[in-house]
This record gives structure tokens, C-alpha cells and sequence, in this order.
């Protein structure tokens, strides 16, 4: 009796300790919104904080995206379609890879380049007391750390799954073209036909948001930090660990948004 | 006037502050003293509430700091922290000048360097530093270029913690004299954490030693040699026999 109470009480711990979590990190996604609009504003931190997410990122999220792509084709054209493969190959390609492979895949990528970043180097700044010492500057940590590196993300990342989708399609293109001997005008014949507006909008915003979490993550896990080596490195792991859960499960749920009729 | 009335602080079970009272009058140096591990960074980070105290109240010219509007209350006061706390994203003028090139202090970038480099020159450091980035320097240079942030844009109040820990003994005396000029000259009020008695003399008017978590023994520092006060007197000609345990 007493050990399935307590095994109760357990449960029942570790489900708060899991809501206080949810409570603190939508605290925190509140406030560093709100900053983003509330003045004092920092253009140079945002600019650096678009090359980094952005620009930086754009050699991982083209390889990524191309080898893909590529996969993708050959995989669906061995997979028994051949009989109707100059069709259902680049369709195929350019649904998934825009509407699934392009964001995910983009997504997980920042999460592990840009959210691991963002909260070591966060998490660094805050056990050296440079966080204290912004403060003492009369400068707000939120304002100045969090702001632009989630703006930059809520920027940077839908330009780059646009691109990742680009890309993707270009690594089928030429896989099936180049391997698989497909007429190269029909196949972007069949791929420009089959891709809707919606399919492009979910991309991006899929984007916007995955990158409104990876940079989001970084900061909160960054700004949490305990105290020393060992708190960065487990507010670094925390942070991707909880950036790529949070991408995959808002994955599904936009997915559902935009797709379940 | 800073005035500390009954601060507590623990960080979990452990007790830090047990009941601080002290006042610091404006354009008073006061230097804190006391044993390692005994809270003196805490209470100096209580006061800019960067940690908030579990009890009591701090009031700034009378007026209660945690009702303070923060932004004004910050800008009067500087920092310097004892590990340095510099940016190390950002070149050592703009660590100095960081205040000046944002924010109500903002003044145009070559301006605001002009001053860097002269602040820097008052802790002894040359010109050519200024381009460096922090973790080109050694421990004491940091040091010095925390300490010239904390006096670039001039407040009226201003925390050292250890300004002198890790310095040549030259450099020592200049950053003492520095100190000592900031409070006469400028007329800043100043609260200085040392462990360094020579530093004592040489900063303070008044001194006041954290032990157990309560101020000890405070006052003038020309009566510190005859306080009586058997922890304070161990503690200044440094014996490891004497009230205070050597083990903390
Ligand atoms: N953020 C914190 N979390 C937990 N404990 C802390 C924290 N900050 C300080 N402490 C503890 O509070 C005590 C006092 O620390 P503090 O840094 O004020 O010491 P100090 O008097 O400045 O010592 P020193 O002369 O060595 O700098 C220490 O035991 C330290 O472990
Ligand atoms: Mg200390």
C-alpha cells in the first residue's frame, strides 16, 4: 500500500516538476517576444545573430538538404514505382521534401549547430557573472542576449528551409536525371505542377517556428545554467535535446494544422 | 547613503548572511573584510540585486531598492567583479566603453573610444591594449580593464570586489591610489572587497568585517589596530590561532 503511494507520490512529482518546466519556458518565450518589440533595440546583436543562424548555417543545410533529395529518388524510383516513375518520382520528391524533409531536417540541423551554440555560449556568460555584469551595465540580458538571437531565428530559419527545399529538389533532379536516365524538362515539368502555394506556406512557417525554438531553447537552457563547466555542458545537452523533441512534436502538430482536411 | 537593515541570504541549506547592518555614508570608502567563503561578493550582489535576499531591507538615500525604478538605480552605480566578468565576444575598449555605446549614455563610437583608452591608461594599461580581446590578456590585465569599465561612465557609487588580487605590488598601489582618487575627487561612494591589508589602509575610511554571517566589527580604520575585538585582530596580522577556525 504504502510503496504504490509512494510510487504515486513519485509520479506525481516528477508530472509537476514537468508543468513548472512548461510554465517557466512559456514565461520565458513570453518575455523574450516582448522584448523583441520594446525598445531599446540592438541591430548589431541581430545582425550577428543573422549570420550566425543564417548565413553560417547555409553550407550544413545545403548538404544536408541535397544528399536528401537524392536518397529520396532513388528510394522511391527501387520501391516499386516504376511503372509510373517519370511521374511519381519528382512528385514524390518535392511533396516530402518541401512539406516534411525540408523544415525537419533544417530544423534538427540548427538545433544542433545554432541551439547548442546559443547555450554554450549563454551558459558560459552567465557562470563567468558576464550576465551579472550586463546588469550592472543597465543592459537587459533578455534584451540584449535573448531578443535578437529569436528574432534571428524567426528570420533566418524559414529562408533557409526555403532554400533547404530548393536544394532538395535539385539533389532528386539530379540523381534522377543523371542516374536514372528521367527526361530532365518533364521532371521539373511534373514537380513545378504538382507543388501547391499551401505546400511552400507550411514550409516556411514550419521554419519560422522550428527556428523560434532552436534560438529559444539555447537562450533558456543558456540563461539556466548551473553553476560551472558541468552546467554548461548540461545546459548545452538539455537545450538540444529539448529544441529537437519541441521541432519534431510541433512538426506533427502543424502538419496537422495545415494538412488533415 | 547605503543602509542594510537585518539581510539574510542562504543558498539552500547553507546560511550566507545571517542578519547584516551597516550603513555606508555618500563619498565614504568602505572596505569589507573577512574570510574567505564568508559572503562578502554576496552582499555586494544583494545590493545591486543580482541575488535577491531571502530578508531584510537595503535602502539607497532612504529610499528601499526593490522598489526603485531599476534602470536609474543602476546607472548610478559600477561594478568591478572578481573574476572581471568582461565580454569576451567584445574588444577590451568596448568592454570599457559598454555603457557609452548604448543606452541613455550613448555617446558617438570614436568618442566613447577616446574615453575607453583613457580609462584604460588610469589602470595602467597602455593604449595598444585596446584592441586586444579579453582572453588575450593575463589575469591582472583583465582585472584592470574590469576595473576601468566599472569607472568609465563616472557613477556615484562603485563596488570593487578585490581590485587588487592578482596584481604586481606596483600595480597594487596604483590601483589603490586610483581608488582613493575616485573617492575624493569625484566624490563617489565606495565599497571595496580586499584582502589586503596594505589595500585597507591605503582605501579605506571606514572598515567592516563579515564574520558568521553578521558584520563583526565596523569603523574607522585608524581604530582597527586597537578594536580589542579578539576575530578582527586575528584576522589583520593574519595568525591561524584564534577564534576564527582555519577550517571553514
Ligand atoms: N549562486 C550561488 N549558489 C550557491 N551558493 C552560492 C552562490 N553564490 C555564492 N554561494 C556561496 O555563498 C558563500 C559565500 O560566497 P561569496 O562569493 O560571497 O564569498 P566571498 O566572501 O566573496 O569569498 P572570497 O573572499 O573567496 O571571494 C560561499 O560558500 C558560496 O559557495
Ligand atoms: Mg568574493
Amino acid at each position: 500500500m504504502s510503496r504504490a503511494l509512494s510510487l504515486l507520490a513519485a509520479l506525481g512529482r516528477s508530472v509537476m516538476a514537468f508543468l513548472a518546466a512548461v510554465g517557466r519556458v512559456t514565461i520565458f518565450a513570453a518575455q523574450a517576444i516582448s522584448h523583441i518589440f520594446r525598445p531599446p533595440f540592438y541591430p548589431k546583436e541581430l545582425g550577428q545573430a543573422l549570420l550566425s543562424v543564417g548565413y553560417f548555417s547555409l553550407p550544413v543545410v545545403g548538404l544536408t538538404a541535397f544528399f536528401t533529395g537524392g536518397a529520396l529518388a532513388l528510394q522511391i524510383y527501387s520501391g516499386g514505382a516504376r511503372f509510373n516513375a517519370e511521374a511519381v518520382v519528382p512528385r514524390i520528391v518535392a511533396v516530402g521534401m518541401v512539406r516534411e524533409l525540408g523544415p525537419v531536417l533544417v530544423g534538427l540541423m540548427i538545433a544542433a549547430r545554432v541551439t547548442s551554440s546559443i547555450a554554450a555560449e549563454i551558459a558560459t556568460m552567465k557562470v563567468t557573472e558576464q550576465i551579472d555584469a550586463l546588469v550592472t551595465l543597465s543592459t537587459h540580458p533578455m534584451k540584449y542576449l535573448t531578443a535578437p538571437r529569436v528574432l534571428a531565428g524567426l528570420i533566418a530559419v524559414p529562408v533557409l528551409v526555403g532554400i533547404g527545399d530548393v536544394i532538395g529538389v535539385m539533389g532528386g533532379y539530379m540523381v534522377s536525371t543523371g542516374r536514372l536516365d528521367f527526361n530532365p524538362a518533364t521532371y521539373l515539368q511534373n514537380t513545378v505542377d504538382f507543388i501547391e502555394a499551401q505546400d511552400v506556406a507550411s514550409s516556411l512557417v514550419k521554419g519560422a517556428v522550428f527556428g523560434f525554438l532552436a534560438a529559444l531553447m539555447g537562450c533558456f537552457y543558456g540563461m539556466h545554467s548551473g553553476r560551472g563547466a558541468q552546467g554548461v555542458g548540461r545546459a548545452t545537452k538539455a537545450s538540444v535535446v529539448a529544441a529537437a523533441v519541441l521541432i519534431l512534436a510541433a512538426n506533427y502538430l502543424l502538419t496537422e494544422l495545415f494538412f488533415s482536411a | 547613503m547605503i543602509g542594510l537593515r537585518d539581510i539574510h541570504k542562504a543558498f539552500g541549506p547553507k546560511k550566507v548572511l545571517q542578519g547584516i547592518d551597516l550603513t555606508v555614508p555618500k563619498g565614504e570608502s568602505m572596505v569589507i573584510i573577512g574570510g574567505s567563503g564568508t559572503g562578502k561578493s554576496v552582499l555586494l550582489k544583494c545590493i545591486l540585486g543580482l541575488v535577491v535576499p531571502d530578508g531584510g531591507t537595503i535602502t539607497l538615500d532612504g529610499q528601499d531598492t526593490a522598489q526603485a525604478e531599476r534602470d536609474a538605480f543602476l546607472a548610478r552605480f559600477g561594478m568591478l567583479f572578481q573574476g572581471g566578468a568582461l565580454f569576451d565576444s567584445l574588444p577590451v575598449w568596448q568592454n570599457v566603453a559598454f555603457r557609452l555605446l548604448r543606452g541613455s549614455l550613448r555617446k558617438p563610437a570614436a568618442e566613447a573610444r577616446e574615453i575607453a583608452i583613457s580609462k584604460l591608461r588610469r589602470v595602467g594599461l597602455k593604449a595598444e591594449t585596446a584592441d586586444l580581446y579579453p582572453a588575450e590578456l593575463s589575469g591582472g590585465m583583465q582585472k584592470r580593464v574590469g576595473l576601468a569599465r566599472a569607472i568609465a561612465a563616472e557613477p556615484e557609487i562603485i563596488f570593487f570586489d578585490e581590485p587588487t588580487t592578482g596584481l604586481d605590488p606596483i600595480m597594487a598601489g596604483v590601483i589603490n591610489d586610483l581608488i582613493r582618487e575616485i573617492v575624493v575627487e569625484m566624490g563617489a561612494t565606495a565599497m571595496t572587497i580586499t584582502h589586503d591589508m596594505s589595500s585597507v589602509r591605503a582605501i579605506a575610511d571606514r572598515v567592516a568585517m563579515l564574520h558568521d554571517g553578521t558584520i563583526r566589527w565596523t569603523g574607522p580604520v585608524s581604530g582597527m589596530s586597537e578594536s580589542g575585538d579578539p576575530y578582527l585582530d586575528q584576522f589583520i596580522h593574519g595568525r591561524a590561532e584564534g577564534p576564527i577556525e582555519a577550517v571553514r
